[in-house]
């Protein structure tokens, strides 16, 4: 078992939860709930564990649960540790929450009917990845019912050691122990990945001046699998973002597609001559040496974050899959990005 | 543009999407001429940057496509009252008087969205639905106006309007047939059709025909045979004339 994927599965968000105001009944109103939320897990199913905590000062009527930080209602099929990294860029311990039981926002969250819900979204998403990466969903789509269950009760416990052994059955690609993981084999094909882009206008030096994420449309879901055509070649993070977001490595476009590319180009052209050795030029479009790094126009990646941490860009792309992808098999990335204001240009 | 052959896996790529989506649109318009017209939309998401991508993101769009319900025969009583309320809301109070007429009829409006997924390499069907509650004499006027305001359709209520072969498909698969998820390109909650299996069937339906096979069928029919299937699931069927090899 590796290492890193018992710290990811072992990780916790320290929560702070609040009920909403509108909803406290009594006095002395009630005192926030603490609890630790697996990173892994999802909002909702901390229902049991904060229900306590509130019930009694609850207006009458039926509970359905939602959460919201700082205004923002939150998404409940985010895993909550994606959820922390994506809107606390200079993370809050602990993570003052807001949590509802009426007035659920239809317009802007699917509905969750409890734990059915949750459950059919994970294995929805799973079936998505099966798909990804077998080219079928056969191997969820023929789960039998008690493995399906096991599954789901492994990831809703955080227990590592039952999750491997339920889905080890579904050919997902197992995590080895193999040391040669480390140097970044990779083999052709599809590897599940959600990208979250957050865009920013203005600029940040430290964490902690980020601005709020006040609203989802500052937020771009990708849904996009990372191919990988070269077999055995050192396939790092970088490359892996270099694939997804190319227009911010260079030689891609970000608002004016033409120039922009003719501009990128003689950049290469300057800089592999300036160069005076084919080093440069071998590695094809490499004209930075930071890998995160910006682009043309003022773009740049501020911040990119897995599982609560900002992974080396040289890290294999391989051992990145392996130790930080969430349960259901997608590999979460959370980027920050500063776009220049459109409007300005 | 490739053809379908033996080996074919029933997907296709982001620009065949947009090359058959074309198409589709072109034959829909000449084939459909009572119907709202499909057309395309580009990705309407805020970031510039993801727009200049190499692929034409963006997804096919048909609009408020109604379908009338004769409000006598509905047991909702308690949805007729709600929208009652909610459209006089937006209408003002002053036409109460023809609200209240016994001929009521409630519009259900249905907007449909064809969304490509990378993940499974197929069209997705997303949908939404909202009502309408009109006085008979206000039907004719109304059926073309922008009636957006009303209140969505629970997935109960869309039920109804479905045809029953999937009423029935919804009963039994309630997680896995059709689904409330965010709208890839608007972030917000629609009805999906799960395409995990549209590959397969796609396959099926391609290559099981023995004169395309043999010709070898264009891509660019594939929205136009997936939507013969697909559109038959709610209700929205595909003229004849519109799946023959050349129109």
């Amino acid at each position: 078992m590796m290492e890193a994927q018992k710290y990811v599965w072992e990780g916790a968000i320290p929560l702070q939860i609040h009920l909403h105001e509108s909803e406290i009944t009594s006095l002395p109103p009630p005192s926030p709930a603490l609890i630790l939320a697996p990173r892994i897990g999802y909002l909702p199913l901390l229902l049991p564990l904060i229900k306590p905590y509130f019930s009694s000062t609850l207006p009458p009527g039926q509970d359905t649960i939602w959460f919201d930080y700082k205004g923002l209602p939150l998404k409940w099929y985010i895993p909550t540790g994606v959820l922390f990294d994506l809107l606390c860029a200079q993370p809050e311990r602990p993570w003052n929450l807001t949590v509802h039981f009426r007035g659920y926002p239809s317009n802007l969250l699917i509905p969750c009917e409890g734990e059915e819900s949750v459950k059919w979204s994970f294995i929805n998403s799973l079936k998505e990845a099966d798909y990804i990466i077998n080219g079928n969903c056969k191997n969820v789509m023929h789960m039998s019912q008690s493995d399906q269950v096991e599954l789901w009760h492994s990831v809703m416990d955080a227990n590592l050691e039952k999750y491997m052994r339920a889905s080890s059955k579904l050919k997902l690609g197992t995590v080895t122990t193999d040391e040669a993981d480390m140097v970044g084999q990779v083999k052709a094909g599809k590897i599940p990945v959600r990208l979250y882009v957050w865009s920013v206008n203005e600029d940040f030096e430290d964490l902690e001046d980020a601005p709020e994420v006040d609203n989802w449309d500052q937020i771009s879901y990708i849904n996009r699998p990372l191919e990988i055509h070269k077999e055995g070649k050192h396939f790092t993070l970088h490359d892996a973002l270099k694939n997804l977001l190319p227009e911010f490595f260079g030689g891609k476009s970000l608002i004016n597609d033409e120039p922009c590319i003719e501009e990128g180009e003689d950049v290469q052209k300057v800089s592999s001559e300036d160069a005076g050795s084919s080093t440069g030029a071998e590695e094809g479009k490499e004209i930075f040496n930071q890998p995160v790094e910006s682009c043309c126009n003022d773009a740049e990646i501020k911040l990119v974050r897995i599982q609560g941490i900002e992974p080396k860009m040289e890290i294999p792309f391989s051992w990145v899959v392996n130790s930080l992808k969430n349960p259901e098999h997608f590999l979460h990335i959370c980027v920050c990005v500063k776009v220049p204001n459109v409007n300005a240009a | 543009m490739s053809c379908f052959s033996s080996s074919w896996d029933g997907t296709l790529s982001q620009n065949d999407f947009s090359v058959a989506a074309h198409v589709f649109t072109e034959r829909w318009e000449r084939n459909n001429s009572s119907s709202p017209s499909w057309f395309w939309v580009n990705s309407p998401k805020g970031t510039p940057f993801l727009a200049s991508s190499q692929h034409v993101e963006g997804y096919l769009s048909l609009e408020s496509m109604c379908v009338l319900v004769s409000a006598e025969d509905s047991n909702e009583e308690s949805c007729t009252v709600e929208e009652e309320a909610g459209f006089s809301e937006i209408e003002g109070a002053a036409d109460s008087a023809t609200l209240v007429q016994s001929n009521r009829h409630e519009a259900h409006y249905y907007d449909f969205h064809i969304v490509y997924s990378a993940s499974y390499r197929v069209p997705v069907l997303y949908f939404r639905a909202y009502c309408s509650v009109m006085s008979m004499s206000c039907v004719n006027i109304l059926i073309f106006a922008e009636c957006i305001d009303g209140r969505p359709l629970l997935l109960n209520e869309i039920e109804k309007d479905l045809p029953a072969c999937s009423s029935k498909v919804l009963l039994e698969t309630k997680w896995t047939f059709i689904t409330q998820e965010e709208h890839p390109f608007l972030n917000r909650p629609w009805y999906k059709l799960h395409p995990c299996g549209t590959s397969e069937w796609m396959k099926l339906l391609c290559l099981g025909d023995e004169v395309a096979a043999k010709n070898g069928l264009a891509i660019e029919l594939y929205l136009v045979s997936w939507f013969s299937v697909v559109g038959q699931v709610v209700g929205l069927k595909t003229p004849l004339e519109m799946v023959k090899k050349s129109v």
